[in-house]
């Protein structure tokens, strides 16, 4: 007889509820197999988001028993408590429907935090040398491999508390451009990081660092920021 | 006030008040040693200028550190946002110094 999981999936809104699946059990079951599994066999009008399928595209975050994770990468084996699973939408974004949230305001932020590059140099200029092994690309190199996925975001005690916070993602992309030996918005998006809601604001709980997927250290980067920002302040580059 | 400059203040008022409670500390343990009263206390710090200095500094970097604190623990758990959190935490700022200033001169005048 097959095994069967447990399965509590949040469904409706902001103001929706839990509903209870059976789903059967199977070696090496992804939780995004579990909510693949309940949408084609159980109930088709579940709304949920995904891509990849092999952790590249940071589409399919949910919180799985309490903690944001990349559904496609969490084993079932890994994370179920006697065989019972709790899905439900990330937190600290709104709620679209059932397992899909609205991203709008975490990418809003990529860029109040200015999270893009400003060329300094145009096509007929020579490329400019970066070696890899000098200290600002390593601290870059560090941080670079951020996609999005905003698990970090939703793990963040202070993006909760201070809807205007800039969250570990955004802040985390401002210091891979801070260490863009090429990059021209230096001073406007330390600007940015240090108004109100940014980096200033992180209470350096690590929850980000703790739950990123990539193993990245948003809380790191953040630190960095600080200093950085501190330091800017003292030569009189920022006030 | 900015941001940057409310961080840069309370960590330069936190290093300054890290070696002034090391002091305040010591000062204690070696103040009970001969006994506590109020007298003992009183002819060490009346007329002197260097502890009237040393504590009316504490006053200010407690008042400006914690105030600082306080508006934001103000602006994350409670209902009171942005403007209502700069009032309050100068309120206390101000309540602050005038208590801490009260006691530093009754101990040294």
């Amino acid at each position: 007889m097959t095994n069967m999981l447990s399965v509590k999936i949040w469904r409706g809104g902001s103001e929706g509820a839990f509903t209870a699946y059976s789903v059967p059990s199977q070696d090496s079951q992804t939780v995004l197999d579990v909510v693949t599994w309940v949408q084609r066999n159980a109930d088709p009008a579940l709304t949920y988001r995904f891509a990849c399928r092999v952790g590249m595209c940071g589409s399919c975050a949910m919180t799985v028993n309490g903690v944001p994770r990349w559904t496609c990468r969490t084993h079932v084996s890994k994370v179920a408590k006697d065989g019972a699973l709790t899905i439900a939408p990330l937190t600290n974004l709104p709620v679209i429907k059932d397992l899909a949230c609205d991203m709008e305001a975490f990418f809003d932020k990529w860029q109040r935090a200015d999270g893009r590059f400003v060329p300094s140099k145009s096509r007929h200029d020579a490329i400019p040398a970066i070696r890899p092994d000098g200290s600002k690309r390593v601290a870059a190199d560090e941080a670079i491999e951020c996609i999005n996925c905003a698990v970090c975001y939703a793990a963040c005690d202070t993006v909760t508390w201070n809807v205007d916070y800039l969250g570990p993602a955004a802040l985390n992309r401002a210091w891979t451009l801070v260490n863009d030996e090429r990059d021209a918005g230096q001073k406007s998006r330390l600007e940015a990081v240090t108004a109100d809601g940014g980096c200033l604001s992180c209470h350096s709980h690590q929850t980000c660092h703790e739950l990123c997927p990539n193993q990245l250290n948003p809380t790191r980067s953040i630190a960095g920021l600080k200093r950085t920002a501190a330091s800017a302040w003292w030569k009189g580059d920022v006030r | 006030m900015t941001a940057l400059r409310l961080y840069v203040a309370q960590r330069l008022t936190a290093a300054l008040m890290v070696p002034m409670i090391a002091v305040h500390l010591v000062t204690i343990i070696y103040a009970i040693n001969a006994g506590l009263s109020a007298e003992e206390i009183l002819s060490r710090t009346r007329g002197s200028v260097g502890w009237g200095g040393f504590y009316a500094l504490f006053v200010i970097c407690a008042a400006i550190h914690g105030s600082i604190g306080i508006r934001t623990v103000l602006q994350e758990w409670t209902l009171v946002r942005a403007r209502g959190a700069d009032v309050l935490s100068v309120v206390f700022c101000v309540t602050l110094l005038i208590l801490g200033m009260r006691a530093v001169v009754a101990v040294v005048s």
